[in-house]
Protein backbone atom coordinates (compact mmCIF):
# COMPACT_ATOMS: atom_id res chain seq x y z
CA UNK A 1 0.00 0.00 0.00
CA UNK A 2 1.03 3.60 -0.41
CA UNK A 3 0.77 6.10 2.40
CA UNK A 4 1.17 9.85 2.43
CA UNK A 5 2.93 11.04 5.57
CA UNK A 6 1.96 14.66 6.19
CA UNK A 7 4.37 16.56 8.40
CA UNK A 8 2.74 19.21 10.57
CA UNK A 9 4.57 21.69 12.80
CA UNK A 10 4.12 25.11 14.30
CA UNK A 11 5.60 27.47 11.69
CA UNK A 12 6.25 30.30 14.16
CA UNK A 13 8.30 27.97 16.34
CA UNK A 14 10.10 26.56 13.31
CA UNK A 15 11.00 30.06 12.13
CA UNK A 16 12.43 30.92 15.55
CA UNK A 17 15.02 28.13 15.57
CA UNK A 18 18.75 28.82 15.81
CA UNK A 19 20.90 28.18 12.70
CA UNK A 20 22.57 25.30 14.56
CA UNK A 21 19.18 23.68 15.26
CA UNK A 22 18.19 24.07 11.60
CA UNK A 23 21.47 22.54 10.41
CA UNK A 24 21.12 19.59 12.75
CA UNK A 25 17.55 18.88 11.69
CA UNK A 26 18.48 19.16 8.01
CA UNK A 27 21.19 16.56 8.61
CA UNK A 28 18.67 14.29 10.34
CA UNK A 29 16.25 14.61 7.43
CA UNK A 30 19.00 13.81 4.91
CA UNK A 31 19.90 10.66 6.82
CA UNK A 32 16.27 9.62 7.28
CA UNK A 33 15.50 10.11 3.58
CA UNK A 34 18.57 8.08 2.56
CA UNK A 35 17.40 5.31 4.90
CA UNK A 36 13.93 4.98 3.40
CA UNK A 37 15.31 5.18 -0.15
CA UNK A 38 17.66 2.27 0.66
CA UNK A 39 14.77 0.34 2.25
CA UNK A 40 12.75 0.76 -0.96
CA UNK A 41 9.99 2.63 0.88
CA UNK A 42 10.55 6.11 -0.57
CA UNK A 43 8.28 7.24 -3.43
CA UNK A 44 8.44 11.02 -3.06
CA UNK A 45 9.01 13.68 -0.46
CA UNK A 46 9.28 17.46 -0.31
CA UNK A 47 9.50 20.37 2.04
CA UNK A 48 6.85 23.05 1.53
CA UNK A 49 7.32 26.82 1.68
CA UNK A 50 5.48 28.39 4.67
CA UNK A 51 1.73 29.02 4.68
CA UNK A 52 2.45 32.76 4.24
CA UNK A 53 3.15 31.77 0.62
CA UNK A 54 -0.08 29.74 0.34
CA UNK A 55 -3.04 30.59 -1.86
CA UNK A 56 -6.43 28.91 -1.60
CA UNK A 57 -8.62 28.44 -4.68
CA UNK A 58 -12.33 27.63 -4.65
CA UNK A 59 -15.10 27.63 -7.23
CA UNK A 60 -18.42 28.92 -5.89
CA UNK A 61 -21.43 29.57 -8.12
CA UNK A 62 -19.18 28.98 -11.11
CA UNK A 63 -16.80 31.76 -10.03
CA UNK A 64 -13.16 31.10 -9.20
CA UNK A 65 -12.23 32.70 -5.92
CA UNK A 66 -8.55 33.03 -5.02
CA UNK A 67 -7.65 34.00 -1.46
CA UNK A 68 -4.52 34.49 0.56
CA UNK A 69 -3.41 31.84 3.02
CA UNK A 70 -4.23 28.23 3.80
CA UNK A 71 -7.77 26.80 3.93
CA UNK A 72 -7.89 26.51 7.73
CA UNK A 73 -6.24 28.34 10.60
CA UNK A 74 -4.64 25.69 12.81
CA UNK A 75 -1.98 25.57 15.50
CA UNK A 76 0.23 23.34 13.35
CA UNK A 77 0.70 23.80 9.64
CA UNK A 78 1.53 21.37 6.84
CA UNK A 79 5.25 21.78 6.21
CA UNK A 80 6.22 18.78 4.11
CA UNK A 81 5.37 15.23 3.13
CA UNK A 82 6.70 11.83 2.20
CA UNK A 83 4.93 9.39 -0.09
CA UNK A 84 5.97 5.88 0.89
CA UNK A 85 5.30 2.24 0.07
CA UNK A 86 4.59 0.08 3.15
CA UNK A 87 3.11 -3.36 3.60
CA UNK A 88 0.62 -2.16 6.21
CA UNK A 89 -0.25 0.58 8.70
CA UNK A 90 2.24 -0.66 11.30
CA UNK A 91 5.11 -0.33 8.83
CA UNK A 92 3.84 3.12 7.77
CA UNK A 93 3.54 4.40 11.35
CA UNK A 94 7.00 2.94 12.04
CA UNK A 95 8.41 5.10 9.21
CA UNK A 96 6.37 8.12 10.37
CA UNK A 97 7.80 7.80 13.88
CA UNK A 98 11.33 8.10 12.46
CA UNK A 99 10.64 11.39 10.64
CA UNK A 100 12.71 14.02 12.51
CA UNK A 101 9.71 16.39 12.55
CA UNK A 102 7.71 13.89 14.68
CA UNK A 103 9.72 15.06 17.70
CA UNK A 104 8.46 18.64 17.45
CA UNK A 105 5.26 18.43 15.41
CA UNK A 106 3.04 15.58 14.31
CA UNK A 107 2.74 13.25 11.35
CA UNK A 108 -0.62 12.37 9.81
CA UNK A 109 -0.57 8.98 8.09
CA UNK A 110 -3.01 8.73 5.18
CA UNK A 111 -3.48 5.65 3.03
CA UNK A 112 -3.69 6.35 -0.70
CA UNK A 113 -6.59 4.90 -2.71
CA UNK A 114 -5.32 2.41 -5.25
CA UNK A 115 -5.83 3.64 -8.83
CA UNK A 116 -9.33 2.86 -10.10
CA UNK A 117 -9.47 -0.37 -12.13
CA UNK B 1 -35.06 -27.49 15.78
CA UNK B 2 -33.81 -31.06 15.69
CA UNK B 3 -32.68 -33.32 18.50
CA UNK B 4 -29.01 -32.45 18.03
CA UNK B 5 -29.64 -28.69 18.22
CA UNK B 6 -28.27 -28.21 21.78
CA UNK B 7 -25.03 -30.00 20.83
CA UNK B 8 -24.75 -27.87 17.69
CA UNK B 9 -25.39 -24.73 19.66
CA UNK B 10 -22.69 -25.69 22.13
CA UNK B 11 -20.20 -26.19 19.26
CA UNK B 12 -21.16 -22.79 17.81
CA UNK B 13 -20.67 -21.07 21.11
CA UNK B 14 -17.31 -22.69 21.71
CA UNK B 15 -15.94 -22.38 18.17
CA UNK B 16 -17.42 -19.14 16.93
CA UNK B 17 -14.41 -16.93 17.79
CA UNK B 18 -11.81 -19.41 16.56
CA UNK B 19 -13.64 -20.02 13.29
CA UNK B 20 -13.96 -16.29 12.63
CA UNK B 21 -10.31 -15.62 13.51
CA UNK B 22 -9.06 -18.21 11.04
CA UNK B 23 -11.54 -17.24 8.32
CA UNK B 24 -10.38 -13.60 8.55
CA UNK B 25 -6.80 -14.76 7.96
CA UNK B 26 -7.79 -17.05 5.08
CA UNK B 27 -10.10 -14.55 3.39
CA UNK B 28 -8.34 -11.30 4.29
CA UNK B 29 -11.58 -9.47 5.07
CA UNK B 30 -13.69 -9.11 8.24
CA UNK B 31 -17.09 -8.84 6.55
CA UNK B 32 -16.46 -11.66 4.13
CA UNK B 33 -15.30 -13.86 7.03
CA UNK B 34 -18.41 -13.04 9.10
CA UNK B 35 -20.67 -13.94 6.17
CA UNK B 36 -18.70 -17.14 5.59
CA UNK B 37 -19.02 -18.13 9.23
CA UNK B 38 -22.74 -17.49 9.10
CA UNK B 39 -23.10 -19.64 5.99
CA UNK B 40 -21.02 -22.41 7.57
CA UNK B 41 -23.20 -22.41 10.69
CA UNK B 42 -26.37 -22.47 8.60
CA UNK B 43 -25.01 -25.40 6.59
CA UNK B 44 -24.04 -27.16 9.82
CA UNK B 45 -27.55 -26.91 11.25
CA UNK B 46 -28.91 -28.62 8.11
CA UNK B 47 -26.24 -31.26 7.62
CA UNK B 48 -25.35 -32.18 11.19
CA UNK B 49 -29.00 -32.88 11.96
CA UNK B 50 -28.87 -35.74 9.47
CA UNK B 51 -25.24 -36.87 9.66
CA UNK B 52 -24.40 -35.94 13.26
CA UNK B 53 -21.67 -33.58 14.49
CA UNK B 54 -18.40 -34.34 12.63
CA UNK B 55 -15.28 -35.52 14.47
CA UNK B 56 -13.56 -32.15 14.03
CA UNK B 57 -16.40 -29.60 13.91
CA UNK B 58 -14.01 -26.64 13.89
CA UNK B 59 -12.18 -27.82 10.75
CA UNK B 60 -15.55 -28.61 9.14
CA UNK B 61 -16.87 -25.11 9.86
CA UNK B 62 -13.71 -23.40 8.62
CA UNK B 63 -13.43 -25.42 5.45
CA UNK B 64 -17.15 -25.05 4.70
CA UNK B 65 -17.04 -21.31 5.39
CA UNK B 66 -13.95 -20.85 3.28
CA UNK B 67 -15.35 -22.84 0.36
CA UNK B 68 -18.62 -20.91 0.42
CA UNK B 69 -16.72 -17.61 0.48
CA UNK B 70 -14.56 -18.66 -2.44
CA UNK B 71 -17.61 -19.70 -4.42
CA UNK B 72 -18.97 -16.28 -3.70
CA UNK B 73 -15.72 -14.57 -4.75
CA UNK B 74 -15.71 -16.52 -8.01
CA UNK B 75 -19.25 -15.67 -8.97
CA UNK B 76 -19.58 -12.22 -7.48
CA UNK B 77 -18.35 -9.68 -10.01
CA UNK B 78 -19.29 -6.82 -7.70
CA UNK B 79 -16.94 -8.20 -5.09
CA UNK B 80 -14.11 -8.45 -7.61
CA UNK B 81 -14.33 -4.80 -8.48
CA UNK B 82 -14.61 -3.89 -4.81
CA UNK B 83 -11.42 -5.51 -3.55
CA UNK B 84 -9.45 -5.93 -6.78
CA UNK B 85 -7.68 -9.19 -7.38
CA UNK B 86 -5.31 -9.28 -4.43
CA UNK B 87 -7.46 -10.68 -1.62
CA UNK B 88 -9.30 -12.97 -3.99
CA UNK B 89 -6.00 -14.38 -5.25
CA UNK B 90 -4.64 -14.88 -1.75
CA UNK B 91 -7.88 -16.49 -0.61
CA UNK B 92 -7.79 -18.86 -3.55
CA UNK B 93 -4.16 -19.73 -2.83
CA UNK B 94 -4.97 -20.39 0.83
CA UNK B 95 -7.93 -22.49 -0.23
CA UNK B 96 -5.48 -25.08 -1.51
CA UNK B 97 -3.93 -25.44 1.96
CA UNK B 98 -4.78 -28.80 3.49
CA UNK B 99 -7.06 -28.70 6.55
CA UNK B 100 -4.49 -30.62 8.63
CA UNK B 101 -2.24 -27.55 8.45
CA UNK B 102 -4.68 -25.85 10.82
CA UNK B 103 -3.19 -27.21 13.99
CA UNK B 104 -4.01 -25.83 17.40
CA UNK B 105 -0.98 -23.54 17.41
CA UNK B 106 -2.20 -21.91 14.21
CA UNK B 107 -5.65 -21.40 15.73
CA UNK B 108 -4.05 -19.81 18.78
CA UNK B 109 -2.06 -17.48 16.54
CA UNK B 110 -5.20 -16.52 14.64
CA UNK B 111 -7.06 -15.61 17.81
CA UNK B 112 -4.12 -13.52 19.01
CA UNK B 113 -3.99 -11.82 15.58
CA UNK B 114 -7.68 -11.07 15.89
CA UNK B 115 -7.27 -9.57 19.38
CA UNK B 116 -4.34 -7.38 18.34
CA UNK B 117 -6.20 -6.22 15.24
CA UNK B 118 -9.38 -5.37 17.17
CA UNK B 119 -7.31 -3.50 19.79
CA UNK B 120 -5.14 -1.64 17.28
CA UNK B 121 -4.34 1.86 18.57
CA UNK B 122 -5.33 3.37 15.21
CA UNK B 123 -8.94 2.57 16.18
CA UNK B 124 -10.73 4.73 18.76
CA UNK B 125 -10.87 3.13 22.21
CA UNK B 126 -14.67 2.81 21.91
CA UNK B 127 -14.29 1.01 18.60
CA UNK B 128 -11.58 -1.26 20.05
CA UNK B 129 -13.83 -2.40 22.88
CA UNK B 130 -16.89 -2.84 20.66
CA UNK B 131 -15.01 -4.78 18.00
CA UNK B 132 -13.33 -7.01 20.57
CA UNK B 133 -16.65 -7.87 22.18
CA UNK B 134 -18.27 -8.54 18.84
CA UNK B 135 -15.49 -10.38 17.01
CA UNK B 136 -13.42 -11.99 19.78
CA UNK B 137 -16.11 -12.65 22.41
CA UNK B 138 -18.74 -13.32 19.75
CA UNK B 139 -21.42 -11.21 21.46
CA UNK B 140 -24.34 -10.15 19.27
CA UNK B 141 -24.31 -6.52 18.16
CA UNK B 142 -27.47 -6.03 20.23
CA UNK B 143 -25.70 -7.30 23.39
CA UNK B 144 -22.70 -5.04 22.78
CA UNK B 145 -25.06 -2.09 22.23
CA UNK B 146 -26.86 -2.84 25.50
CA UNK B 147 -23.55 -2.95 27.38
CA UNK B 148 -22.67 0.54 26.17
CA UNK B 149 -26.18 1.95 26.54
CA UNK B 150 -26.45 2.88 22.88
CA UNK B 151 -28.98 1.77 20.28
CA UNK B 152 -28.28 -1.30 18.19
CA UNK B 153 -28.16 0.90 15.11
CA UNK B 154 -25.51 3.18 16.64
CA UNK B 155 -23.41 0.18 17.65
CA UNK B 156 -23.80 -1.41 14.21
CA UNK B 157 -22.55 1.82 12.60
CA UNK B 158 -19.63 1.98 15.02
CA UNK B 159 -18.64 -1.59 14.06
CA UNK B 160 -19.00 -0.87 10.33
CA UNK B 161 -16.77 2.21 10.68
CA UNK B 162 -14.15 0.23 12.63
CA UNK B 163 -14.03 -2.52 10.01
CA UNK B 164 -13.80 0.07 7.24
CA UNK B 165 -10.87 1.73 9.00
CA UNK B 166 -9.10 -1.65 9.30
CA UNK B 167 -9.53 -2.19 5.56
CA UNK B 168 -8.83 1.34 4.34
CA UNK B 169 -5.87 2.15 6.59
CA UNK B 170 -4.24 -1.24 6.09
CA UNK B 171 -4.29 -2.25 9.76
CA UNK B 172 -2.42 -5.56 9.67
CA UNK B 173 -3.95 -8.88 10.72
CA UNK B 174 -0.85 -9.73 12.70
CA UNK B 175 0.51 -10.19 16.17
CA UNK B 176 3.17 -7.48 16.48
CA UNK B 177 6.84 -8.46 16.72
CA UNK B 178 8.48 -8.35 20.17
CA UNK B 179 9.79 -4.75 20.21
CA UNK B 180 6.22 -3.53 19.59
CA UNK B 181 4.45 -6.43 21.31
CA UNK B 182 4.67 -5.19 24.89
CA UNK B 183 3.59 -1.68 24.04
CA UNK B 184 0.63 -2.95 22.00
CA UNK B 185 -0.23 -5.49 24.70
CA UNK B 186 -0.82 -2.59 27.08
CA UNK B 187 -3.56 -1.40 24.72
CA UNK B 188 -5.08 -4.89 24.54
CA UNK B 189 -5.12 -5.16 28.33
CA UNK B 190 -6.72 -1.73 28.59
CA UNK B 191 -9.52 -2.98 26.32
CA UNK B 192 -10.01 -6.15 28.38
CA UNK B 193 -10.04 -4.15 31.62
CA UNK B 194 -12.38 -1.66 29.95
CA UNK B 195 -14.86 -4.46 29.23
CA UNK B 196 -14.52 -5.65 32.82
CA UNK B 197 -15.01 -2.25 34.46
CA UNK B 198 -17.94 -1.54 32.15
CA UNK B 199 -19.50 -4.66 33.67
CA UNK B 200 -18.25 -4.13 37.22
CA UNK B 201 -19.21 -0.50 37.66
CA UNK B 202 -21.37 0.69 34.83
CA UNK B 203 -20.77 4.41 34.51
CA UNK B 204 -24.41 5.40 34.35
CA UNK B 205 -27.87 3.95 34.48
CA UNK B 206 -29.54 1.67 36.95
CA UNK B 207 -27.41 -1.47 36.88
CA UNK B 208 -24.47 -1.71 39.26
CA UNK B 209 -23.01 -4.95 37.96
CA UNK B 210 -23.29 -6.68 34.63
CA UNK B 211 -22.10 -10.22 35.29
CA UNK B 212 -22.02 -11.16 31.62
CA UNK B 213 -19.50 -8.45 30.74
CA UNK B 214 -17.30 -9.35 33.74
CA UNK B 215 -17.42 -12.99 32.64
CA UNK B 216 -16.45 -12.10 29.06
CA UNK B 217 -13.52 -9.98 30.25
CA UNK B 218 -12.25 -12.80 32.46
CA UNK B 219 -12.62 -15.23 29.55
CA UNK B 220 -10.54 -12.84 27.40
CA UNK B 221 -7.94 -12.60 30.17
CA UNK B 222 -7.71 -16.41 30.36
CA UNK B 223 -7.40 -16.60 26.58
CA UNK B 224 -4.55 -14.07 26.62
CA UNK B 225 -2.84 -16.01 29.41
CA UNK B 226 -3.14 -19.17 27.31
CA UNK B 227 -1.78 -17.43 24.20
CA UNK B 228 0.94 -15.34 25.91
CA UNK B 229 1.89 -17.47 28.93
CA UNK B 230 3.92 -16.12 31.89
CA UNK B 231 3.39 -12.49 30.98
CA UNK B 232 3.33 -10.49 34.25
CA UNK B 233 0.85 -7.90 32.98
CA UNK B 234 -1.58 -10.53 31.66
CA UNK B 235 -1.30 -12.57 34.88
CA UNK B 236 -1.74 -9.42 36.96
CA UNK B 237 -4.82 -8.25 35.08
CA UNK B 238 -6.44 -11.70 35.19
CA UNK B 239 -5.76 -11.90 38.94
CA UNK B 240 -7.16 -8.41 39.47
CA UNK B 241 -10.37 -9.19 37.58
CA UNK B 242 -10.89 -12.52 39.39
CA UNK B 243 -10.34 -10.95 42.81
CA UNK B 244 -12.78 -8.12 42.07
CA UNK B 245 -15.30 -10.46 40.51
CA UNK B 246 -15.08 -12.83 43.50
CA UNK B 247 -16.74 -10.10 45.57
CA UNK B 248 -19.50 -9.45 43.05
CA UNK B 249 -22.32 -11.19 44.95
CA UNK B 250 -21.51 -9.19 48.09
CA UNK B 251 -21.29 -5.80 46.37
CA UNK B 252 -24.94 -5.30 45.70
CA UNK B 253 -27.91 -5.76 48.05
CA UNK B 254 -31.11 -7.50 46.99
CA UNK B 255 -32.55 -4.03 46.41
CA UNK B 256 -29.67 -3.11 44.08
CA UNK B 257 -27.92 -0.88 46.62
CA UNK B 258 -24.14 -0.52 46.83
CA UNK B 259 -22.49 -2.39 49.70
CA UNK B 260 -18.99 -1.05 50.40
CA UNK B 261 -16.10 -3.44 50.95
CA UNK B 262 -16.04 -2.86 54.71
CA UNK B 263 -19.74 -3.73 55.08
CA UNK B 264 -19.77 -6.75 52.76
CA UNK B 265 -20.78 -10.21 53.97
CA UNK B 266 -17.47 -11.95 53.39
CA UNK B 267 -19.09 -15.39 53.38
CA UNK B 268 -20.65 -14.41 50.02
CA UNK B 269 -17.24 -14.01 48.40
CA UNK B 270 -16.45 -16.64 45.78
CA UNK B 271 -13.67 -18.70 47.38
CA UNK B 272 -12.78 -20.50 44.18
CA UNK B 273 -12.20 -17.29 42.24
CA UNK B 274 -10.23 -15.94 45.19
CA UNK B 275 -7.99 -19.02 45.22
CA UNK B 276 -7.41 -18.68 41.46
CA UNK B 277 -6.74 -14.96 41.81
CA UNK B 278 -4.31 -15.34 44.70
CA UNK B 279 -2.32 -18.00 42.84
CA UNK B 280 -2.13 -15.72 39.79
CA UNK B 281 -0.96 -12.74 41.89
CA UNK B 282 1.91 -14.85 43.21
CA UNK B 283 2.82 -15.90 39.67
CA UNK B 284 2.58 -12.33 38.36
CA UNK B 285 4.85 -10.99 41.09
CA UNK B 286 7.39 -13.78 40.69
CA UNK B 287 7.97 -13.37 36.92
CA UNK B 288 11.42 -11.79 36.57
CA UNK B 289 11.55 -8.43 34.82
CA UNK B 290 9.15 -5.51 34.84
CA UNK B 291 6.66 -5.10 37.64
CA UNK B 292 3.20 -4.61 36.18
CA UNK B 293 0.78 -2.03 37.55
CA UNK B 294 -2.02 -4.60 37.17
CA UNK B 295 -0.07 -7.05 39.34
CA UNK B 296 0.35 -4.41 42.06
CA UNK B 297 -3.37 -3.59 41.94
CA UNK B 298 -4.09 -7.33 42.15
CA UNK B 299 -1.76 -7.59 45.16
CA UNK B 300 -3.79 -4.84 46.86
CA UNK B 301 -7.05 -6.68 46.06
CA UNK B 302 -5.43 -9.85 47.41
CA UNK B 303 -4.72 -8.20 50.76
CA UNK B 304 -8.38 -7.21 51.00
CA UNK B 305 -9.72 -10.68 50.26
CA UNK B 306 -7.16 -12.41 52.50
CA UNK B 307 -8.71 -10.67 55.53
CA UNK B 308 -11.51 -12.86 56.91
CA UNK B 309 -12.69 -9.90 58.98
CA UNK B 310 -12.29 -6.27 57.95
CA UNK B 311 -10.23 -5.65 61.14
CA UNK B 312 -7.66 -8.16 59.84
CA UNK B 313 -6.89 -6.07 56.74
CA UNK B 314 -3.17 -5.32 56.42
CA UNK B 315 -3.54 -1.58 55.80
CA UNK B 316 0.15 -0.63 56.23
CA UNK B 317 1.07 -3.02 53.43
CA UNK B 318 -1.78 -1.68 51.28
CA UNK B 319 -0.46 1.87 51.77
CA UNK B 320 2.99 0.64 50.72
CA UNK B 321 1.61 -1.02 47.58
CA UNK B 322 -0.28 2.15 46.61
CA UNK B 323 3.03 4.01 46.91
CA UNK B 324 4.63 1.49 44.52
CA UNK B 325 1.67 1.95 42.19
CA UNK B 326 1.99 5.75 42.32
CA UNK B 327 5.59 5.43 41.14
CA UNK B 328 4.64 3.00 38.33
CA UNK B 329 1.53 4.77 37.12
CA UNK B 330 0.79 8.09 38.84
CA UNK B 331 -2.86 9.15 38.62
CA UNK B 332 -5.34 11.18 40.69
CA UNK B 333 -7.52 8.08 41.21
CA UNK B 334 -4.61 6.13 42.69
CA UNK B 335 -3.69 9.12 44.87
CA UNK B 336 -7.27 9.13 46.13
CA UNK B 337 -7.17 5.42 46.96
CA UNK B 338 -3.79 5.87 48.61
CA UNK B 339 -5.20 8.63 50.81
CA UNK B 340 -8.12 6.42 51.87
CA UNK B 341 -5.65 3.65 52.82
CA UNK B 342 -3.56 6.19 54.76
CA UNK B 343 -6.65 7.14 56.77
CA UNK B 344 -6.79 3.54 58.02
CA UNK B 345 -3.16 3.69 59.23
CA UNK B 346 -2.47 7.30 60.23
CA UNK B 347 -6.01 8.59 60.73
CA UNK B 348 -8.50 10.77 58.89
CA UNK B 349 -6.71 14.09 59.49
CA UNK B 350 -3.53 12.98 57.69
CA UNK B 351 -5.59 11.56 54.81
CA UNK B 352 -7.59 14.79 54.53
CA UNK B 353 -4.32 16.73 54.10
CA UNK B 354 -3.44 14.42 51.20
CA UNK B 355 -6.85 14.94 49.60
CA UNK B 356 -6.66 18.71 49.96
CA UNK B 357 -3.24 18.70 48.33
CA UNK B 358 -4.64 16.55 45.52
CA UNK B 359 -7.51 18.98 45.02
CA UNK B 360 -5.18 21.98 45.06
CA UNK B 361 -3.55 20.53 41.95
CA UNK B 362 -6.97 20.81 40.31
CA UNK B 363 -7.48 17.33 38.86
CA UNK B 364 -10.34 15.81 40.82
CA UNK B 365 -12.96 18.54 41.17
CA UNK B 366 -15.40 16.75 38.85
CA UNK B 367 -14.78 13.24 40.22
CA UNK B 368 -17.67 12.18 42.48
CA UNK B 369 -15.68 9.58 44.42
CA UNK B 370 -13.19 12.28 45.49
CA UNK B 371 -15.97 14.25 47.17
CA UNK B 372 -17.51 11.10 48.63
CA UNK B 373 -14.17 10.07 50.18
CA UNK B 374 -13.56 13.58 51.47
CA UNK B 375 -17.03 13.64 53.04
CA UNK B 376 -16.31 10.35 54.76
CA UNK B 377 -13.07 11.67 56.29
CA UNK B 378 -14.75 14.91 57.43
CA UNK B 379 -17.57 12.87 58.96
CA UNK B 380 -15.03 10.76 60.85
CA UNK B 381 -13.42 13.97 62.15
CA UNK B 382 -16.83 15.19 63.34
CA UNK B 383 -16.87 18.11 60.86
CA UNK B 384 -20.42 17.26 59.87
CA UNK B 385 -21.36 20.51 58.10
CA UNK B 386 -18.40 20.24 55.73
CA UNK B 387 -19.03 16.51 55.34
CA UNK B 388 -22.60 17.23 54.21
CA UNK B 389 -21.31 19.75 51.66
CA UNK B 390 -18.83 17.22 50.30
CA UNK B 391 -21.50 14.50 50.02
CA UNK B 392 -23.83 16.91 48.24
CA UNK B 393 -21.03 17.78 45.78
CA UNK B 394 -20.54 14.05 45.17
CA UNK B 395 -24.28 13.54 44.64
CA UNK B 396 -24.38 16.31 42.03
CA UNK B 397 -21.64 14.53 40.04
CA UNK B 398 -22.63 10.87 40.48
CA UNK B 399 -24.63 9.32 37.62
CA UNK B 400 -25.13 5.71 38.73
CA UNK B 401 -28.41 5.25 40.62
CA UNK B 402 -27.12 2.85 43.36
CA UNK B 403 -24.22 5.23 44.13
CA UNK B 404 -26.62 8.15 44.29
CA UNK B 405 -28.80 6.30 46.81
CA UNK B 406 -25.74 5.54 48.95
CA UNK B 407 -24.74 9.22 48.96
CA UNK B 408 -28.29 10.31 49.75
CA UNK B 409 -28.33 7.94 52.73
CA UNK B 410 -25.00 9.39 53.94
CA UNK B 411 -26.44 12.89 53.76
CA UNK B 412 -29.51 11.71 55.67
CA UNK B 413 -27.32 10.07 58.34
CA UNK B 414 -25.59 13.39 58.97
CA UNK B 415 -28.92 15.14 59.14
CA UNK B 416 -29.97 12.85 61.95
CA UNK B 417 -26.78 13.47 63.90
CA UNK B 418 -27.13 15.78 66.90
CA UNK B 419 -25.27 19.08 67.38
CA UNK B 420 -22.99 20.46 64.69
CA UNK B 421 -24.84 19.24 61.62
Amino acid sequence: MQYLLLIYANEAEMAGRTPAAIASMTAEYTEFTKGIIQAGQFKAGDRLKPTSSATTVRIRNGQVSTTDGPFAETREQLGGYYLIEAKNLDEATGVAARIPGAKIGSIEVRPIWPPAA
Amino acid sequence: MTACAPAVEEVFRRESGRVLATLIRLLGDFDLAEEARQEAFTAAVEQWAAAGVPANPRAWLISTGRNRAIDRIRRDAVFRTKVQGREAASAEADADAAPDEWDDAAFGDDRLRLIFTCCHPALSSEAQIALTMRAVCGLATQAVARAFLVSEETMAQRLVRAKKKIRDAGIPYETPEPPLLNQRLQGVLAVVYGVFTEGYAATSGTRLVDAELCGEAIRLGKLLDELLPKNPAVLGLLALMLLHDARRAARESGAGDVILLEDQDRTLWDREKIAQGLALVDQALSVPGGLSAYAVQAAIAALHVRARKKEDTDWPQIVGLYEVLLRLQPSPVIELNHAVAVSMVDGAARALDLLDSLRARGQVGEYHLFHAARGRLLQQLGRLGEAGEAYRAALRLATLEPERRLLASRIASIGEAPAGA
